[in-house]
């Protein structure tokens, strides 16, 4: 009790002392321009630029991922454009085979008919020519029987008998 | 290894008889050493006020507990005396200018002591920064220093006062650390708390008055710092609105130096307090059970105040530029109320 009423009653605690207020005041400017000289200004400058630096060198960083980016969506696209192209050339020469192969089918085809045509036109007038060489022959021939059957005595066995042999004839000549 | 625990338990029954009745007798051996412990103590600590001497022998008890209280005034107080206790002490020179007394004081010498030692740390610190490349990393004092520095620029400065805070971190830096080292003076021994005394702290104080009214007058000019004294209310209002403005202005300084000065006293007065129950009960008991616990335990908490209130007083005077020189008309009073 006594012990704080002491403490209260002295005064002293709030007592004014201009001395003290003189030099705290005076040394604290001091000591405010002197710590703003020697260590506040480099101390601040040193964590500002390390600040920049690291906002720069993150900048840089997102910068350099974004180059990234691009050159790789670029590929991409690069990949993709030589993709179709080669699709493309693989159509093209596909269909271009197909094409080649197609005609050239059509013009043996056609070749071939044109040859069977030929041919057939060649055995055809080789038949004809062989139908004449047979008329003629045959011609000749019925001449030379209707010779020999005049020739020789007109009777009937004789005939039967001229005309087998003629026919006989006929077969081995033809042959 | 029971064998070991016996032989343990033994000597620890030897310990103990030994010393309870070395407690217990603490009374009878108390009051004849006490006789002369305070006295010792006064001796030591409290020389000034003449009449301490002659009444250490046989005092009563209503004396004894006065004296206690004078002696934790002459610590807390300032005086022309700067005491090394079992070494003597020495007397500092008194010096009077046109009139005023500017005798150099204790907290004088401990304001300058501060400065010597910050300006020793940051003039080791700011030549490490001077040849640091903004690539290399600091380490060790040079850290620790960066951590404060930092936490002060970016939480305390940039988030209170925003745009152009560089201009006022110089001041903010310096009040945060030598009221920190002032703080920190007061839990050495032989030192005294500077920040402690009123004086100290009103001047502190004063100088953020002086820069929240340049915030002020800087970012709404003058018409506009007198229009604001108004309170933006009818011309009606103003003969009340004015003197109400007017203290406004000297409510926030002064919530400033209060804080800080009571912070820093109480601390000390309570610790002292516990320290001197025992000497005023003269028992051992008390002082092993009570006193020095307690007192660690305030000391360890003023080591806590210490860090704070030299934070709280940094906060504050950022904020209070901060809401002056903020241009919204009046959402800043309660703001600035709300953090009284």
């Amino acid at each position: 009790m006594l012990t704080s009423g002491v403490i209260l009653l002295a005064g002293s605690l709030l007592s004014p002392e201009p001395g003290l207020i003189f030099w705290t005041a005076i040394t604290f400017i001091l000591v405010l321009l002197i710590l703003k000289k020697i260590a506040w200004g480099p101390i601040i400058t040193a964590l500002q630029d390390r600040e920049k630096g690291i906002q720069s060198s993150i900048d840089r960083a997102h910068q350099a991922k974004d180059e990234s980016e691009a050159i790789l969506r670029k590929n991409r696209e690069l990949l993709s454009k030589a993709d179709a192209e080669a699709d493309r050339i693989l159509r093209e020469g596909k269909d271009y085979a197909e094409k080649l192969r197609a005609d050239i089918t059509e013009k043996a085809q056609s070749e071939a008919k044109k040859m069977i045509a030929s041919a057939k036109d060649e055995i055809e007038q080789e038949k004809r020519r062989a139908l004449d060489v047979l008329r003629n022959e045959v011609a000749d021939l019925a001449v030379k029987g209707a010779e020999k059957i005049i020739k020789t005595a007109l009777d009937a066995d004789m005939q039967k008998k001229i005309v087998n042999s003629m026919i006989q004839d006929f077969s081995t000549k033809r042959n | 290894m029971k064998r070991i625990n016996v032989q343990r338990t033994k000597a620890l029954l030897k310990v103990f008889a030994v010393l309870v009745p070395l407690l217990l007798n603490g009374f009878s051996i108390a009051a004849a050493s006490t006789e002369q412990l305070p006295g010792v103590s006064r001796n030591e600590v409290a020389a000034a006020p003449a009449p301490a001497v002659d009444a250490a022998h046989g005092a009563v008890a209503a004396p004894e507990e006065e004296k206690a209280g004078d002696v934790i005034m002459h610590h807390i107080l300032n005086n022309r005396e700067f005491a090394f206790p079992p070494f003597g002490s020495v007397e500092l020179p008194e010096i009077k200018l046109g009139g005023f007394d500017i005798s150099i004081t204790k907290h004088v010498v401990m304001l300058w002591v501060v400065s010597a030692i910050l300006l020793v740390i940051f003039s080791i610190v700011g030549a490490k920064y001077k040849k640091m490349t903004p690539s290399q990393a600091p380490k060790g004092l040079v850290n620790a220093m960066e951590a404060l520095v930092e936490f002060i620029r970016t939480d305390v400065a940039k988030a209170n006062i925003g745009k152009d805070y560089e201009k006022y971190l110089t001041y903010l830096l310096t009040v945060f650390f030598f009221i920190l080292l002032c703080n920190l003076m007061g839990l050495v021994p032989y030192g005294a708390t500077a920040t402690g005394n009123i004086n100290v702290t009103l001047t502190l104080a004063t100088f953020t008055f002086f820069l929240t009214q340049i915030a002020a007058l800087k970012a709404h000019g003058i018409k506009g710092y007198l229009a604001h004294l108004t309170g933006g209310t009818h011309p009606a209002l103003w003969i009340i609105m004015i003197p109400i403005e007017f203290i406004g202005l000297f409510t926030k300084p002064v919530a400033l130096t209060i804080r800080l000065f009571a912070n820093m006293t109480a601390g000390h007065i309570v610790i002292l307090s516990l320290i001197f129950i025992s000497f005023i009960l003269k028992s051992y008991i008390v002082a092993v059970v009570m006193s020095v616990p307690f007192s660690i335990f305030i000391y360890l908490l003023e080591l806590f105040v210490a860090f704070l209130q030299a934070f709280i007083f940094t906060m504050l005077s950022a904020l209070f530029i901060g809401l002056a020189s903020a241009h919204e008309g009046h959402d800043e009073h309660e703001a600035g109320v709300a953090s009284h």
